[in-house]
């Protein structure tokens, strides 16, 4: 088990979700970042869709009563075992008494840690995933306090290619404070004038403090209403990454978003490019792109594709030796993971 | 039902809205329902969800599974089919509610607003069979259509910050129920003892859309007795 010594600014357990429920009325949740779930997930021998600890902004400190396998993923928190730097996006083992200490996201603003086997804590409705304004899930539907207590469900010592169990950095999404998102425009677009379109892919859009796992509101040029209609649609349903255009400003829709809602959605974040959100901070800017349907799901085919052959990697052969490159080929660049499988 | 035509909605690479029309009507709750009836009995792989709405269905689905053109080739050949389908008349379910007092603090109020005595306000609540077309908002919030407008009152001109799992309130030409615990500014006319929500049952939320319901005036003695049996 891990006790939280201390419990940073926000921390709580997510997983994949809390899917089947949404035509109740019940929200998603869920990690906001996927692939950094997925990846330290993957990294410890867990389904990558388990779950993990979200840590939010500013660090938590966990002490080890059980020893266990865990792994770090998404923000860069400065993370410390037992006073010893650790990285990213690789698998490492606790010791029991060990001291797993984080500082604060300076870039990116969540990371993830996953550990081996997952966490004992409230599952409610298919998902371990912490949905605090319905106070359920995780540690009894709300964050981590100081003091908490979670059980493992089935820590580990050992996973096959221990040392070998790391995920090179520039493999999954291109995180930056000023990154561009492909969104495809729907379900509202013909609500809107083609300059209005227009201003949303020809101008910088800025994280505003009013920015949380319900949604990020954005501030920048303001969006034009088609004639006659105002923003407001008798109520549909919102998928994650809609682009709600209330009041002619963004607002993008994260995991805690309400199930249904009344504002008009311009566009919607692709799949793949949902993590770049996820890491923005108050302050940061962003950029809209337009991409088609199709190539949108060959985007997040590819990636799942990639986050199979990672955990077909590490779990399934014995790695002798592992060595990753970057190579540039006319001009394009190419990322090598070159294993010596025995 | 005669033949339907729908919009099909897109929202990026896993999710896609399919719309009936731009009304709030029986008739597109009743093709919703079939549309969302026969997606279930015809079990299309790939599809993960489907919300209904006033108006639309979002299907999400996982395109490694099944790809946009193919899911838009299953969801035609449904939509024409649609017609053809016999929809089961929706389930009528009773929802005893105990009317006034500190149960419905509103109910004086909203008598006096329409000139009606309180009793005349629950007669009319009571009498209709409600429709529920959705559920959003709060996990278990049911959007019903069907009120009479002779009841109909605005809001609380302050919210309270804190109203009650089960009251049964009206705002503005709708009626409903609050699922769990929360602030509000409807107009709070009684109180159910049934739990909408429960996540420690084996079907969390008591209400589904497409349901009717009826509200049925009961007494403190059979609320007490429902509210002690736990449902």
């Amino acid at each position: 088990m891990i006790e939280f010594l201390n419990k940073g600014f926000l921390t709580t357990v997510q997983d994949n979700g809390r899917f089947g429920y949404q035509r109740f009325g019940v929200p998603v949740a869920g990690a906001m970042d996927k692939y950094s779930l997925n990846i330290a997930n993957i990294l410890v021998g867990n389904h990558r869709n388990s779950e993990a600890l979200e840590v939010t902004g500013l660090g938590c400190t966990l002490k080890f009563h059980t020893g266990n396998i865990f792994a770090l993923s998404g923000g860069d928190f400065s993370p410390v075992l037992n006073n010893v730097p650790i990285e990213n996006n690789r698998a490492y083992y606790a010791a029991p008494g060990s001291i797993l200490a984080l500082g604060g996201g300076m870039q990116m603003c969540r990371a993830y840690i996953a550990f081996a086997g997952g966490l004992d804590v409230d599952e409610v409705m298919g998902s371990k995933s912490t949905y605090i304004k319905g106070k359920m899930g995780g540690i009894h539907g709300r964050a981590a306090q100081n003091g908490d207590i979670i059980k493992f469900c089935a820590p580990k010592t050992w996973l096959p290619n221990m040392e070998h169990r790391f995920v090179p950095k520039e493999c999954g999404p291109q995180y930056s404070s000023h990154p561009t998102v492909r969104v495809v425009l729907g379900p509202q677009d013909d609500h809107f004038t083609k300059d209005g379109i227009d201003t949303l892919f020809s101008y910088e859009y800025e994280v505003t403090q009013n920015s949380d796992r319900m949604g990020y509101r954005l501030e920048g040029p303001e969006i034009e209403y088609q004639p006659g209609t105002d923003g407001n649609i008798i109520s549909d349903g919102i998928s994650l990454g809609a682009i709600q255009i209330p009041n002619k400003k963004p607002i993008i829709m994260m995991a805690d978003r309400q199930t249904t809602g009344g504002y008009t959605k311009i566009a919607t974040v692709i799949t793949v490019d949902l993590p770049l959100i996820a890491q923005l901070k108050a302050g940061d800017t962003l950029r809209f792109a337009p991409v088609d349907i199709r190539t949108a799901q060959q985007l997040y085919v590819e990636r799942l594709t990639t986050l199979r052959f990672i955990r077909d990697n590490l779990d399934s052969s014995t790695i002798l030796s592992r060595k990753v490159m970057n190579v540039s080929l006319d001009g394009a660049a190419y990322h090598v993971d070159i294993s010596e499988i025995g | 039902m005669e033949k339907v035509e729908v919009n099909y909605l897109l929202c990026a690479d896993r999710a896609l809205t399919v719309e009936f029309g731009d009304e709030i009507s029986e008739k597109i709750n009743t093709q919703i329902r079939g549309f969302c009836l026969m997606i279930e009995e015809y079990g299309v792989p790939g599809i993960t969800e489907l919300v209904p709405t006033y108006r639309s269905v979002t299907v999400h689905y996982e395109p490694d599974i099944i790809g946009y053109d193919s899911l838009i080739e299953i969801l035609d050949t449904i939509i024409q089919h649609l017609h053809n389908v016999s929809i089961p008349e929706s389930e009528v379910m009773d929802i005893p509610v105990l009317y006034g007092g500190k149960y419905g603090p509103d109910l004086d109020y909203v008598a006096q607003y329409h000139k009606m005595t309180p009793q005349q306000i629950v007669d009319i609540h009571t009498k209709p069979t409600y429709l529920i077309y959705m559920l959003g908002f709060t996990p278990g919030f049911a959007y019903m259509g069907g009120m009479d407008e002779r009841i109909a009152t605005p809001r609380l001109s302050t919210p309270r910050t804190l109203i009650p799992a089960g009251s049964v309130g009206i705002a503005a030409s709708q009626t409903g129920i609050y699922p769990i615990d929360s602030p509000g500014g409807w107009q709070l006319i009684g109180q159910t003892p049934l739990a909408l929500f429960d996540v420690g049952r084996k079907e969390p939320i008591l209400l589904n859309a497409g349901q009717r319901i009826r509200f049925v005036p009961i007494t403190q003695e059979e609320f007490d007795r429902i509210k002690q049996a736990g449902n």
